[in-house]
């Protein structure tokens, strides 16, 4: 029996104790009427090695690409060291640290996490993670509107060059609470927030402002004018942004005249392997003074009764178990072992190392589209604003067509935007990270080139073979 | 058992209200209130100038392990808050008579008499032990 | 000590960073960053050697009895972390294109029809991230539901009040009012309560069957009944779903919409606090609601479903499809169980359970439901304890800990006092719950004997207990290194 360990006798001792005569008496309670006889569609029990050999199947069919895919997830090197301690049973078999006193290595961890996420946005002070970026952006939308004590309103305001998934979170998760977002329309020259779009909105009521930094298109945002914007106005600004850029651009901290109110993002590139989507964990930061307001478990330091040093969960009232329906948020499951990675990943990496890898992510994309660009002069990139590691190119030819005939050369080619953005049917977002080699770019360009040949020579081009 | 003065007047949510002359009352929690909560460590204050019907939710008191709503004894407006509990809402825990929370300019100062004296507050909290 | 403390300037972890920094080209001064964060400066080893002595200040499954109530902490098995993390699967991306994601989405397909199967639902989503945001799907799809048929007048979501504290806060987050029903001293829904509480307001009712109190509701039809006639729906809070897998299943019960918390049930990890998984099924009239993406199966190959092929649904959760890692572990773990495995998880957890309350009353203490079958949880109440000796709760679970295992759920749920909801799970042997049994027998003569070394437990681990109202009162939530003295 699986993960079972009674044997035999010890069945028969326990029953005896209990005084029953079969495992069956002890579900006398549940009306015979819902027992379940059988269970179709789970099939039968496999060993260890058989899961294995199926799994490894699995895992086979899906290897192979070379990844430009950017758009929310990051393919960056994770240090040997990060996943073995987090997986580490102590860590890994653990659960949210109730019983402080049998879980301070958590709770010193967390502790550690927050110090360290503070610093990196330069905020004042942290929570101990949410799900992933787009629902922690959901929480921020929604703590915005409760701290914004100038603000009547229930309308916030969204850039169009958000990601669009964010977009459509945030809209499901705060919408049955008559929160109300409005769209800015982006720079079509710039791929930026249009500030004079934004400027109509001066003196209406707003609660918040969403500023990303980069935005989906990879472009870097005027976040000093966005955040001076928010503030002069009255209204809270938010920040969605990544915090591996935060290595080597200006944090939200630091944004305009008095920096942002709340600060939040995927902490993915901090250690979280790609792995489908998740689990990731989204982050959230926040000025001292909304600190009430924050959704998520906090983790304090105190004293114990002999006065030494300590970790506890603390402002535990805003939470769902003690405050029910009057709770900051429903959160109680959290992303704690991807936060465990994170911690050790930035232990590791330090400021220095982090910016080095921004730094050769920055210089991989320049590379990639200089490279790409230069095959045809009517691939070009479509925004001009300033980029940090990814980047929409405009190509002369129908984009899904050339990423499926790119992928099926093992070429993971990008992201289509025509299905979020029709005006940018014909665009591709674009991004190498540091783990991207010369040769993966070399091959990304041969690819790209043949497909192109094969439109100047009007055939299809998924009719066309060509060697690597 | 807690302590009750008799000067003061009280709601079954353990709220007290003690009138200050010129129309205006001053609300605080009752010691049975802080007893139960145990320390305090967060006091959350209504805004000066918020109009509040009689039970209408308006500020928050947290301990480490609960939090209660305080509610309005009576309608009126909020016209002065006690800010020193902000830094310090121990002093709740300390002196729950001489802590108030809020003061109102009651709307109708008839509604004073709808108050429990302190006789009926301790066969309120009596009964609520039982 | 803190990470912080053992850095030096300029010290670092070489191996794991580009050799050299690249100069940030195409980046405008104005954007840049000025000030470095303070991050710590350290070696590889000395990041290593923190972090594994931290770890070694846990209590975890891997090393402790782990008896948490409503938390389900079982035995996660490591091949299903090793078999998530393969190449192949641990670093496909999110969007990459179907030809590359055949494998995963095989795995998902499957379990979502494994879980479909184990519920009795229709059909299923394995969107939600975690059981409180699979609650969330659920009262959205409900509020739906309710919405597309212009049946706006329904704005309250009814609550036992022995409920997670979730299920109230997921009410309000879905724009609804929760208002509570009462328990009976038996542990069963108050059904006249109930009855008087149904109405044209009422949009459904979050049950969890067994309630937190341990016991099965018995009058669950009789509930299921009343709801929907009353023109509501059902939802089931499958934290408990440990008590009945295979056994029983909540679409047969009368449930329109269940989660199911795989980090519980289906042994993925806890990892420190999540993350968690929390898929949510529903029967056919909800089902075209259910949060995307989903994965379809066209009888050659596996695909997406996103919003445009599911114009009703509720809309999508994360930036992408959840926590599929998490669903990667409780796939294989699913496949090893098999279909009798999963009728041995609810037999062998109810087994322990009530094995382990047995032997507590038989050595004097009180179970709050005495005349109740365990389910795979119960609760004893140290009420006579607190009384007799004035040790409380709160004690007894600071003991435990010196006594190397981790305290049950103590003060919930709410209305039993002085309380101990424990649930030992089926992969724990009669070895350990004798040991539990031995370790409350040893702390109550302590209690009688030498109090004081029960109310100062515990004084065997790294802290002894910890000043939360301090913790509250003066805000300490990051390291400054200004005044430190550590």
């Amino acid at each position: 029996m699986p993960f079972i360990p009674h044997t035999e006798e010890e069945i028969r001792e326990m029953l005896e104790t209990i005084g029953v005569s079969s495992i069956d008496d002890l579900f006398d309670e549940i009306p015979e009427s819902l027992r379940a006889d059988t269970l179709e569609g789970v099939g039968p029990s496999l060993s260890e090695m058989e899961i294995g050999r199926l799994m490894q199947e699995k895992a086979r069919q899906d290897s192979g690409g070379i990844c430009f895919i950017g758009a929310g997830a990051y393919d960056h090197h994770v240090p040997a060291a990060v996943w073995q301690i987090a997986t580490r049973g102590e860590f890994y078999t653990a659960y949210t640290p109730y019983q402080a006193e049998a879980s301070q290595g958590t709770l010193q961890l967390l502790y550690e996490y927050q110090t360290m996420m503070a610093e990196l946005m330069a905020m004042e002070v942290s929570n101990a993670s949410l799900y992933d970026g787009a629902s922690a952006l959901a929480e921020a939308v929604l703590m915005a509107v409760r701290a914004n004590r100038k603000s009547k309103s229930k309308r916030v305001l969204v850039p169009r060059s958000l990601h669009p998934a964010y977009r459509a979170t945030v809209h499901t998760i705060v919408r049955n609470q008559g929160i109300e977002l409005l769209e800015l329309p982006f720079d079509d020259a710039t791929g930026q927030t249009d500030l004079d779009a934004l400027e109509i909105h001066a003196g209406s009521d707003f609660a918040a402002l969403v500023i990303p930094q980069p935005n989906f298109f990879g472009v870097l945002e005027p976040v000093d004018q966005l955040s001076d914007w928010a503030h002069r106005n009255g209204l809270l600004a938010i920040a969605v942004v990544n915090p591996l850029a935060m290595a080597v651009l200006q944090p939200p901290g630091e944004w305009g005249e008095r920096g942002v109110d709340i600060a939040c993002g995927d902490g993915q590139p901090l250690g979280a392997p790609l792995s489908s989507g998740g689990p990731y964990f989204g982050f959230m930061t926040c000025r001292k003074q909304h600190v009430r307001q924050m959704p998520g478990r906090i983790i304090g330091r105190t004293v114990d009764l002999d006065g030494k040093p300590g970790f506890t969960l603390t402002l535990q009232a805003r939470e769902q178990h003690i405050r029910r329906s009057k709770a900051t948020s429903n959160i109680c499951t959290n992303q704690g072992l991807m936060v465990t990675a994170a911690t050790i990943h930035m232990a590791l990496l330090g400021a220095d190392g982090l910016a080095r890898v921004a730094g050769a992510c920055h210089a991989n994309l320049n590379a990639l589209v200089e490279k790409l660009t230069a095959l045809d002069e009517e691939i070009e990139p479509r925004f001009s604003g300033p980029v940090f590691h990814e980047r929409v190119l405009r190509l002369p030819m129908e984009v899904p067509q050339v990423l499926r005939t790119l992928a099926a050369h093992n070429i993971l080619g990008g992201y289509h935007l025509g299905g979020d953005y029709p005006e940018l049917e014909d665009c591709l977002l674009v991004c190498a990270t540091e783990t991207r080699t010369p040769d993966d770019l070399e091959k990304y360009a041969r690819n790209l080139q043949r497909v192109l040949a094969t439109r100047r020579q009007g055939a299809c081009a998924t009719m066309v073979r060509f060697d690597l | 058992m807690s302590e009750i003065p008799d000067d003061l007047k009280y709601t079954s949510t353990h709220e007290w209200a003690r009138d200050e002359g010129d129309g205006i009352v001053a609300v605080g929690i009752t010691d049975h209130a802080q007893e139960l909560l145990g320390d305090l460590v967060y006091v959350e204050l209504p805004e000066v100038g918020t109009d509040l019907g009689a039970g209408a939710e308006c500020a928050v008191v947290e301990s480490v392990k609960a939090a209660s709503d305080i509610y309005s004894p009576l309608d009126g407006e909020v016209v002065e808050v006690n800010e020193t509990l902000a830094d310090s809402p121990e002093a709740i825990n300390e002196a729950p008579y001489e802590q108030w929370i809020f003061k109102l300019k009651m709307a109708d100062p008839a509604q004073l008499d709808n108050l429990m004296d302190a006789a009926a507050y301790a066969a309120a909290v009596e009964a609520e032990e039982h | 000590m803190l990470i912080f403390q053992h850095s030096r300037p300029g010290r670092r972890a070489q191996a794991q960073a580009p050799a050299d920094q690249a100069p940030l080209e195409g980046i405008p001064e104005a954007f840049r960053r000025r000030n470095r964060p303070r991050l710590p400066e350290v070696s590889e080893l000395q990041a290593v050697r923190h972090y594994t002595k931290l770890s070694q200040k846990n209590f975890s499954i891997d090393t402790q009895f782990y008896p948490l109530g409503s938390c389900t902490m079982k035995y996660n098995p490591r091949g299903a972390n090793a078999m998530a993390m393969l190449p192949g699967l641990v670093d496909r991306h999110p969007l990459a294109p179907e030809s590359h994601s055949q494998g995963f989405l095989s795995a998902m397909y499957e379990l979502q029809e494994i879980l479909k199967s184990v519920t009795g639902m229709a059909a299923v989503s394995l969107a939600p991230m975690a059981g409180a945001q699979g609650e969330f799907a659920g009262v959205a799809m409900i509020r739906a539901y309710h919405d597309a048929r212009g049946d706006q007048e329904r704005r309250e979501i009814l609550v036992p009040d022995a409920a997670h504290g979730t299920n109230p806060a997921t009410a309000v987050m879905c724009g609804y009012q929760a208002r509570e029903i009462p328990t009976l001293p038996s542990g069963d829904v108050d059904l006249e309560a109930l009855e008087a509480a149904l109405g044209p307001r009422t949009a459904g009712i979050m049950l969890t069957n067994p309630s937190t109190l341990g016991v099965f509701e018995r009058h669950i039809d009789r509930i299921a009944r009343m709801v929907h006639q009353a023109g509501g729906l059902l939802y089931y809070d499958g934290a408990n779903l440990n008590a009945i897998l295979g056994r029983v299943r909540p679409g047969d019960m009368g449930f329109d919409v269940i989660h199911v918390n795989l980090h519980k049930t289906f042994a993925a990890p806890h990892g420190g606090g999540g993350p968690g998984a929390g898929p949510v099924g529903v029967s056919e009239r909800l089902a075209p609601y259910l949060p995307v993406p989903l994965v379809a199966f066209d009888g050659h190959d596996y695909h997406l479903l996103t919003e445009k092929e599911r114009p009703d649904t509720i809309g999508r959760l994360s930036a992408f499809g959840g926590n599929a890692g998490v669903l990667l572990r409780a796939y294989v773990y699913a496949r090893m169980l098999g279909a009798e495995g999963m009728k041995r998880v609810a037999d062998f957890a109810t087994l322990n359970a009530n094995y382990l309350m047995k032997r507590l009353v038989e050595a004097g203490f009180t179970a709050a439901y005495p005349g109740r079958r365990a389910t795979h949880e119960f609760i004893i109440t140290l009420k006579p304890e607190a009384k007799e000796l004035g040790v409380n709760a709160m004690d007894f679970a600071k003991r435990l800990l010196d006594f190397d295992m981790h305290a049950p759920t103590t003060y919930f749920p709410l209305l039993v006092p002085e309380c101990f909801l424990i649930e030992p799970t089926e992969t724990e042997a009669k070895e350990a719950l004798d040991a539990f049994v031995e370790a409350m027998v040893k702390i109550r003569e302590e209690a009688r004997q030498e109090p004081e070394k029960v109310k100062g437990a515990p004084c065997n681990l790294p802290v002894r207990r910890l000043d939360d109202v301090r913790a509250a009162r003066e805000l300490d939530l990051k390291w400054e290194p200004k005044g430190e003295t550590g």
